[in-house]
């Protein structure tokens, strides 16, 4: 039995009475079909790897070997101008003794907890808000898209503008509402609050993704969520989210390794050539303490023993992540 | 066929990662090695055509006074081909470069990395290069070249000398019954009052800022105004707890508490329009406060009706001080033309460029219309030449007692000495003022834990110079 798909103009499967979720575990949709099985011809791999050459080889040079070898100088002591000494785990020891380590991490992990969040269930909410805006969703997706084409270097220098505590933009409009807007820039409470709200101008990345994925969730079912009574909050957690969760799975995982390895804003905005005196304490995320540690003060072993902590911190969050996910994340063509 | 491509493929990448081991692990022997060469005069002798390239990291043509240098310079090493990489040295780039064995020629650093680039062998001493190019340290600028000689040895031919006078608002100061002598520094108490005096903090809001006293940077020229030493003349320790540095940063942290903060008063500053015609005086946003003298020009450019009045920063003995910064050349262990890097260098820094580059800009200016405020060279011999053959008074009191001032505070700049630990102790004392600035720690605690850190870092830096020079003996 098939019904016409409106949005799509072409006919899909139903399933009768099938309840939802059944539904949406199908993994073949076509009942009392077997699914053909890609034949592999094993002589096609010579050819694959020929043209998989130019990756594997860019990512030996400028990935693999990087990661290997910071894991070497990382056992040693370093200043690019001499050669690497090794000094076993002193890197390491000093790592656990250093202060500033200690709280570039915790920065990292605060501003991580809780831009995350913001950031993917804003780029939902832009997507959604796209998903209903017709004709007019081109424009606007150009218009959400577009300051993720603005340099980080210069969103760093607009935060500074646009959350001056003195006259800046988003003071000023909160002052219509009678808020009186906090230090951003200068108040160590509100730095990090600041820097959060600004990384929301570059959702537009996600917001595409989120996008493509709604609009491939079946109008079928919704149909029968309808039909079944549920609202428009019902249908979006019931529905919509599980189908697009992913998607959602790929932009929170993503976002949290950049989030983890934020750098370019916050080095600007507190650390750069303008600023190179005052500075905050409470925007020192890790990845600013490697730069500084690395050249500035130019201990390039220590700086490989922080950046190998931040790789395993980013692993552990990741697994995490994606064992947590397997609860909660469906896969079209999955199985359950 | 197929297996013609992988056997050969399977060959390719074996040796591309044997190379690549063995390049990279070449990487990071680095150039210091522990060992710095000592140059003879006949290293740095006069170069003829040469078919090295003069490759330069850390300098820019953007302007006149560069121009005119540097076209002196590439003459005067003809028939070398010179690479100049343009811009402001990018530490990144220099050690980058150094770690891949192609070490720049030439460097132009900040006068405050020479210390700890010198003692970690990244640069060499230039003890020879100055007797074959017969270059007059004596001329230099006492302050300059004491923060380019690292160990006995210089180490840079220093250029250019930035110091700071006291810019204040005449019209403010009017208003409030005060005269510039009320914040030039020379008395304290009477900066804080003056501070009360000039800043508006009505309706909730900072209107206006009193005084900025400009913290962290200038932290160490208040510290001398008590007769105080961040350091010692050595480099060797630092004096951050002491009476003279408290009682300084107490002060300076004092005036941005009047007004509400520094938070506020930082706020306030950034959103100035700082180098336009609605900078802070000529809108009447800013009392007074101490600035790099480059500064004059700008208002002289952009505001000159501005009512904006000069003085040096003054001690409270009454005399000039400024704390001197500038840039300096300086020859990169490994340099693959030391010969015309020393002498492009010479050239850069010797009487008749600067003379040259001087009434470039003297003329650039009076075709604009705009005065000639003078030319701080690091050379004070040069300084003086410049002024007596293209500075004249303009007839308009505040600009000719600008350029009055600023060169009484050129003869009293006072520098920090080069350390191995430049880099360390300079953030070990920002950060503990901007702890106390952020409200994180109070002035005693904060300078407690600079010092410890400051002096953690020198005793590892001079201890690591010293096993350098053991090996080298």
């Amino acid at each position: 039995m098939t019904v016409q798909d409106g949005r799509r103009g072409v006919a899909v499967p139903t399933h009768g009475t099938a309840p939802l979720q059944e539904v949406a575990r199908r993994r073949w949709p076509w009942p009392g079909r077997s699914r053909p099985r890609p034949r592999v011809n094993r002589g096609d791999w010579k050819p694959a790897l020929l043209f998989l050459l130019p990756w594997i080889v860019g990512f030996a040079v400028f990935t693999a070997w990087p990661v290997f070898y910071t894991a070497y100088l990382s056992l040693t002591d370093y200043d690019v101008i001499n050669a690497p000494t090794f000094v076993g785990l002193d890197n390491y020891e000093r790592l656990v003794q250093d202060a500033g380590a200690r709280r570039a991490m915790g920065n990292t992990l605060f501003y991580t907890a809780l831009q995350v969040p913001l950031y993917v269930l804003f780029s939902l909410f832009l997507a959604l808000l796209l998903n209903q805006a017709g004709r007019a969703s081109g424009f606007f997706r150009t218009v959400f898209f577009l300051p993720n084409m603005t340099p980080p270097v210069a969103t760093g220098v607009l935060l500074l503008l646009l959350f001056n505590g003195q006259d800046g933009l988003v003071n000023e409009v909160l002052g219509w509402f009678g808020i009186n807007g906090p230090a951003w820039t200068t108040d160590p409470q509100w730095v990090k609050p600041g820097l959060i709200l600004m990384s929301l101008l570059s959702v537009g990345g996600s917001v595409i993704i989120l996008l493509a994925a709604l609009r491939n969730v079946p109008q079928e079912l919704y149909d029968a969520a309808m039909v079944d009574g549920a609202g428009f909050w019902r249908r979006t957690w019931s529905v919509t989210v599980p189908m697009i969760s992913g998607p959602l799975f790929f932009v929170i995982i993503v976002n949290t390794i950049a989030a983890l390895q934020s750098f370019t804003e916050a080095y600007t905005a507190f650390f750069g050539v303008g600023t190179s005196t005052y500075s905050n304490d409470a925007a020192e995320f890790y990845a600013i303490h490697i730069f500084r540690e690395a050249f500035e003060f130019l201990r390039m072993g220590y700086a490989s023993a922080l950046a190998w902590l931040l790789f395993v911190v980013i692993m552990i969050i990741t697994a995490i992540q994606v064992v947590v996910s397997k609860r909660f994340v469906f896969y079209e063509g999955e199985n359950r | 066929m197929g297996r013609f491509w992988v056997k050969a493929s399977r060959r390719g990448a074996a040796t591309v990662a044997a190379g690549l081991t063995v390049g990279l692990t070449a990487c990071a022997t680095g150039t210091g090695g522990g060992s710095t060469p000592e140059l003879s005069a006949d290293d740095f002798a006069s170069t003829s055509a040469s078919d090295t390239p003069l490759t330069i990291m850390g300098f820019g043509t953007d302007d006149e006074i560069a121009q005119v240098r540097y076209d002196r310079a590439v003459e005067a090493v003809t028939g070398t081909d010179v690479r100049l990489s343009e811009g402001g040295l990018d530490m990144q780039q220099f050690l980058s470069s150094v770690a891949s064995g192609n070490v720049p020629a030439l460097i132009r650093a900040d006068r405050n990395q020479i210390g700890t680039l010198a003692s970690r062998g990244a640069i060499v001493p230039l003890d020879a290069c100055i007797e074959a190019q017969s270059v007059p340290t004596d001329d230099f600028v006492e302050a300059a070249l004491e923060q380019v000689t690292f160990d006995g040895q210089v180490y840079g031919l220093p250029e250019f000398n930035t110091v700071q006078l006291t810019m204040a608002n005449q019209e403010l100061l009017d208003e409030a019954g005060l005269s510039i002598e009320d914040v030039n520094g020379s008395d304290p108490e009477a900066v804080t009052q003056a501070n009360q005096a000039l800043a508006d903090t009505s309706d909730g809001r900072l209107n206006v800022i009193g005084y900025d006293s400009k913290l962290p940077e200038f932290l160490p020229l208040w510290v001398h105004a008590r007769g105080g030493a961040m350091i010692s003349d050595d480099g060797r320790t630092a004096q951050l707890d002491s009476p003279e540095v408290l009682e300084a940063l107490e002060w300076a942290v004092a005036i941005y508490d009047e007004q509400g903060g520094f938070g506020r008063v930082k706020a306030f500053r950034d959103s100035a329009d700082f180098f336009g015609a609605g900078n802070q005086f000529a809108v009447g946003t800013l009392g007074a406060m101490p600035m790099e003298q480059w500064y004059v020009n700008v208002l002289n450019e952009v505001s000159s009706d501005a009512p904006v009045i000069f003085d040096a920063v003054r001690g409270e003995d009454g005399d000039a001080l400024a704390y001197a910064s500038g840039s300096a050349w300086a020859i990169p262990n490994g340099s693959p033309n030391p010969g015309a890097a020393c002498q492009f260098a010479a050239t850069m820094v010797e009487a008749e460029s600067w003379l040259e580059a001087a009434r470039a800009r003297a003329e650039a200016r009076e075709a604009d219309g705009l005065q000639f405020t003078g030319l701080l060279t690091g050379n004070q011999v040069v300084d003086q030449q410049i002024r007596e053959e293209l500075v004249t008074p303009s007839g308009e009191e505040n600009w000719d007692r600008a350029v009055e001032v600023l060169y009484e505070a050129n003869d009293h700049a006072f520098g920090m000495p080069a350390n191995p630990a430049d880099a360390d102790f300079r953030t070990a004392w920002q950060d503990g003022v901007n702890r106390v600035l952020n409200g994180q720690q109070e002035p005693e605690e904060a300078l407690a834990q600079a010092q410890e850190n400051a002096q953690s870092a020198l005793d590892k830096a001079w201890e690591n110079w010293e096993g350098r020079q053991d090996d080298e003996r």
